[in-house]
């Protein structure tokens, strides 16, 4: 009933959004139901409702481990939300706000949904909703992004329905009643006809990763996130990365039932690896600092991926990087966003000593650059330090070190964008575009809180959440 | 029965090799419009027994697919001012093989995988992986978006006839997940095409280049 | 003794029929325009007045100019002794014969294209060129389609390689040799035989310098082929072995009507399509005899 609730209250506000008439006072529908959404999520962390068998959504452990966190970070866009819709008066913000309403919706169904189907339903409405989110900026560029993203995208969502269909054969051929629920695949486990499982395999990984990021599907990211506004690629980077990152992750349990558990992992350490090469390489050459977000967002759904691939210590490093990674991309995102629009500019060509001109802004992204980074003692440097430490523990000693090198390469790329940007003199024209964008609350409190939060998560980590965490873990490893 | 559908889908891989040759664009709109009408026939050939909820479901697929995808297609053809597929990146004629090479690999390929008794004799798995080719290389291989979106509605027509496999046991929520991708597909495509055609004049994605590093 | 009694009647049929298709053809395409059009007979007539004109050659010209479609001619015509007619039989019939044809007519091809370039001029020599180099795509299809035939029969003899398949595949077949058919005989979609502008002609600028029995040796040699393809088209597609043999016969010639009076429709409503688009055509043409083979080989495996 209450995982129905998450869903249900967001399409609410969706739907009124789109029928309220004040153009003004209708942003502040999504703080108020983010924050309803915030909170019925953390106390269901806090006391999990039962999971039905074979129930098609439900707050399942899964779920319970990462959803609050999108909530958190929706909670914070909406609050930026406001004062951004404010400053971009001059456009129309229904379809944005209905929209971005509509998203945290299907955000919540699809991270509850323990159905194959359901699953691809949720996600596909994902991919289709944030469509007009990503042009609301309307210049050509956004066309262009909108564009590759569709065209990429959709066709990440077709090869993940047909590896859905693949793996709905597999059960039906292994004798299998036609019930598509995880924990009905799971049980059939070997029964599963393993071609199909494997077919399955590939096309939900090469489907689900389009919607990561993974390399190389990514190559609608940098595009995508750069023509953008901060709170969609917020919500994108931190939202529907996750959904996917958990689809893939209930997918391989069922791979890993089926008896192909040790090919998933293969894949997963390959792809998860060339990622972190990938984005690394990009970001050492990189001259936008929006599309450097997007290459550092590669590299994290890159961590994820290794993470999984490596048991259940792997799994619950991942699981605590999910957090880790959303709450920062988050800040980061809306950070720039300040950055861009009193630059007038996104490369370093164009925009130096913003240090000078948002000083706040400016602290707020080189901190979030240094939280994504891995520095102590924020979240992801606890969160890769086990990925690393479980690495060497799984004898997977040299993955351990290339993602260490990837990291290295990766800090020089980030450090490189960011203090360009943010140290030296600003150009003279900037300061009039500055003063026209204020560093108000409403856009410097957000991105504050989130880093609070990880920093929160890195300090003292609630133990709620550790048991959170191993509950998820042990739904996906069943067994001893 | 079973011959029915093997013909029906021996039509659509046909029509599948029409599209990769044509280089005219209201020839490859047509070839998409009746194989999602050949491809929306077949869930009615399928079933045994005669439900409404699967004729209903067919019915309005067919309209889709047959006429108002297609009409829309058109529509953004004609407002654009261009009609053919001038240079593409992989010519006619290897895309033409290319396409033949893979239906050929995928009878070959599907009689590899292991099929129930009732699906081993029929075409759907080779038509479903030659038709998910042939819009691949469409997407890949072609500058202008109508084709583009001509390759991608081929491609979800290939996965569609996958899904036909597990008709009997998940009906309804194939068709509906189907329906639903459809129904939202043609809102996101008729804007955006039309949003693209205003803002390029021109449907060329070559000229999508501003973009880069 | 009765071997070459059987052997002249047939030539008499082969060389007395066969002027009549063009005629067909011109006949049909004039009625679709809303003509009445040139006699049916017409092609006898242009042959009995060609052949009491003088030859007009060439001082450059070696005598491979005239040597040439009298070669062309008679390779023909043996491709045709070869070639079964429906119950009749052929005149001659051993085991690999149906290769023998496919080399006689290409032999006929080599010779027209050698009394092209005999000429010396800069248009036959363009015309030889570009007619060999669809040829080589158009002989693929039709070498294809033989094999589909011969793989679904199990033999390389004509007599008994002429069994059509069931359904798609004979489908598929009767497409691509169709295709073949307009190809090889130089029709529209891929020459006009009407047209005689620089930039449009292949087979027609072949025969520009020709004159007087010559032309009338290679006007009746592309009759001939003509209907050697029709007559292999409608054997390959209908089942005339199953039927008595006179109603055979009647099968084949109606088949072979059926063939002519549809490459005249053919031709009345396509047009031409542009040099560079031909091999797309082709090609497809090959597709279709290779999804025909394929269908032969793989229903025989299944």
């Amino acid at each position: 009933m209450k995982a129905l609730l998450l869903i249900a209250i967001p399409f609410a506000g969706a739907a009124l959004a789109a029928l309220w008439r004040g153009d003004r006072t209708r942003p502040w529908l999504m703080p108020v139901v983010g924050l309803v959404h915030t909170v019925l999520t953390f106390w269901m962390l806090f006391d999990p409702p039962a999971v039905a068998p074979g129930a098609w959504l439900a707050f399942d452990p899964l779920a319970r481990a990462v959803l609050p966190a999108v909530s958190l970070l929706f909670l914070a866009c909406a609050a930026y939300g406001v004062s951004y819709l404010r400053v971009r008066g001059e456009r129309p913000n229904r379809v944005f706000v209905a929209l971005l309403l509509a998203l945290l919706g299907l955000l919540s169904a699809g991270h509850q949904a323990r159905h194959l189907g359901l699953l691809w339903i949720a996600t596909e409405a994902l991919t289709l909703a944030a469509v007009p989110l990503l042009h609301f900026n309307g210049t050509a560029r956004a066309f262009e992004a909108t564009w590759k993203y569709l065209l990429v995208g959709g066709t990440g969502i077709a090869l993940s329905l047909l590896g859905s269909f693949c793996l709905g054969y597999a059960s039906l051929h292994g004798g299998g009643g036609g019930d598509l629920t995880f924990a009905a695949l799971t049980a059939q486990g070997a029964g599963l006809s393993r071609p199909w499982v494997l077919i399955a395999w590939v096309l939900l990984l090469a489907g689900y990763g389009t919607k990561m990021g993974l390399a190389p599907m990514h190559t609608w990211k940098p595009d995508t996130y750069g023509e953008a506004p901060g709170i969609v690629s917020a919500m994108l980077a931190g939202g529907v990365t996750t959904v996917a990152f958990t689809a893939i992750l209930r997918v391989r349990a069922v791979v890993a039932a089926a008896g192909d558990g040790a090919i998933a992992d293969h894949t997963l350490v390959a792809i998860g690896l060339f990622s972190m090469i990938v984005a690394a390489l990009f970001l050492l050459g990189t001259r936008d600092f929006k599309r450097m977000l997007a290459y550092s967002s590669v590299e994290h759904m890159g961590v994820l991926a290794l993470g999984a691939a490596l048991g259940r210590a792997g799994v619950w490093a991942a699981l605590f990087h999910v957090w880790g990674n959303s709450l920062a991309k988050g800040a980061l995102f809306l950070s720039a966003g300040n950055i861009r629009r009193a630059a007038g500019g996104r490369t370093l060509d164009e925009v130096r000593g913003m240090a000078t001109l948002t000083p706040r802004s400016a602290a707020l992204f080189v901190t979030g650059m240094f939280v994504v980074t891995a520095c102590p003692p924020f979240g992801p440097f606890f969160s890769e330090l086990r990925i690393v430490r479980a690495a060497f523990e799984t004898h997977h000693g040299a993955a351990g070190a290339v993602f260490l090198g990837c990291l290295l390469f990766a800090f020089f790329g980030l450090t490189r964008v960011v203090f360009a940007i943010v140290d030296g003199r600003p150009r003279p024209g900037l300061h009039a575009t500055a003063r026209r964008y204020p560093e108000t609350l409403g856009v410097i409190l957000p991105p504050l809180a989130l880093l609070a939060a990880v920093l929160g998560i890195g300090l003292a980590l609630p133990e709620v959440l550790r048991e959170a965490w191993t509950a998820a873990v042990a739904q996906l490893y069943p067994g001893p | 029965m079973s011959s029915n559908v093997n013909f029906l889908i021996g039509v659509a891989m046909g029509l599948n090799l029409l599209a990769l040759g044509s280089s005219r664009l209201p020839s490859v709109i047509r070839a998409v419009a009746v194989q999602g009408m050949v491809l929306g026939l077949m869930p009615l050939l399928m079933e045994e027994s005669f439900h409404w909820m699967v004729a209903f479901v067919a019915v309005v697929t067919m309209a889709m697919k047959g006429y108002f995808i297609p009409h829309l297609l058109s529509r953004a053809m004609r407002s654009a001012n261009i009609d053919r597929e001038v240079e593409p990146f992989i010519g006619f004629v290897p895309s033409l093989l290319l396409g033949a090479a893979g239906t050929i690999a995928a009878v070959a390929g599907a009689r590899a995988l292991p099929l129930l008794p009732e699906h081993a004799g029929t075409l759907l798995v080779p038509g479903a992986l030659a038709s998910v080719l042939t819009g691949f290389v469409l997407l890949i291989g072609r500058a202008k978006a109508i084709s583009q979106v001509c390759g991608y509605l081929i491609l979800e027509n290939g996965i569609y006839l996958f899904g036909l496999l597990l008709i009997r046991s998940t009906p309804l929520l194939v068709e509906s997940g189907i329906l639903l991708d459809l129904t939202v597909g043609i809102f996101v495509i008729g804007i955006i095409v039309d949003r693209i055609q205003r803002a390029f004049d021109s449907l060329d994605t070559r000229k999508l280049t501003v973009l880069r590093e | 003794m009765i071997a070459v009694v059987d052997t002249l009647l047939r030539l008499t049929v082969w060389l007395l029929l066969a002027p009549l298709l063009p005629g067909i053809i011109n006949k049909v395409k004039a009625w679709v325009a809303g003509r009445r059009g040139p006699p049916v007979l017409q092609l006898y007539y242009d042959l009995a007045r060609l052949w009491q004109k003088s030859v007009v050659m060439s001082t450059l010209a070696s005598p491979g100019f005239i040597a040439g479609p009298a070669v062309a001619w008679v390779a023909i015509t043996g491709a045709a002794l070869l070639l079964p007619l429906g119950p009749g039989g052929s005149a001659l019939g051993f085991r690999g014969d149906v290769l023998l044809l496919v080399y006689l007519l290409a032999v006929a091809r080599f010779a027209i294209a050698w009394a092209a370039l005999e000429t010396g001029s800069a248009f036959e020599g363009m015309g030889a060129a570009r007619e060999v180099s669809f040829a080589v795509l158009s002989e693929v299809s039709l070498i294809t389609a033989i094999l589909a035939l011969s793989v679904q029969t199990g033999s390389v003899t004509l007599a008994t390689m002429l069994a059509p398949a069931a359904g798609t595949g004979a489908i598929l077949l009767a497409a691509g040799l169709f295709a073949v058919l307009l190809a090889e005989n130089c029709r529209v979609p891929f020459d006009d035989p009407n047209t005689h502008l620089e930039l449009t002609m292949i087979h027609e600028v072949m025969v520009l310098d020709h004159s007087g029995p010559p032309l009338a040796v290679i006007l009746h040699g592309a009759a001939m082929k003509l209907m050697l393809f029709s007559a292999l088209l409608t054997q390959a597609v209908l089942p005339l072995g199953r039927l008595s043999p006179f109603a055979a016969t009647g099968a084949l010639a109606a088949g072979v009507l059926a063939v002519t009076v549809g490459v005249g429709i053919v031709e009345s409503f396509l047009a031409r399509i542009a040099f560079r688009r031909v091999p797309l055509l082709l090609t497809t043409a090959f597709l279709l005899c290779l999804f025909a083979l394929l269908l032969a080989w793989k229903g025989g495996a299944a």
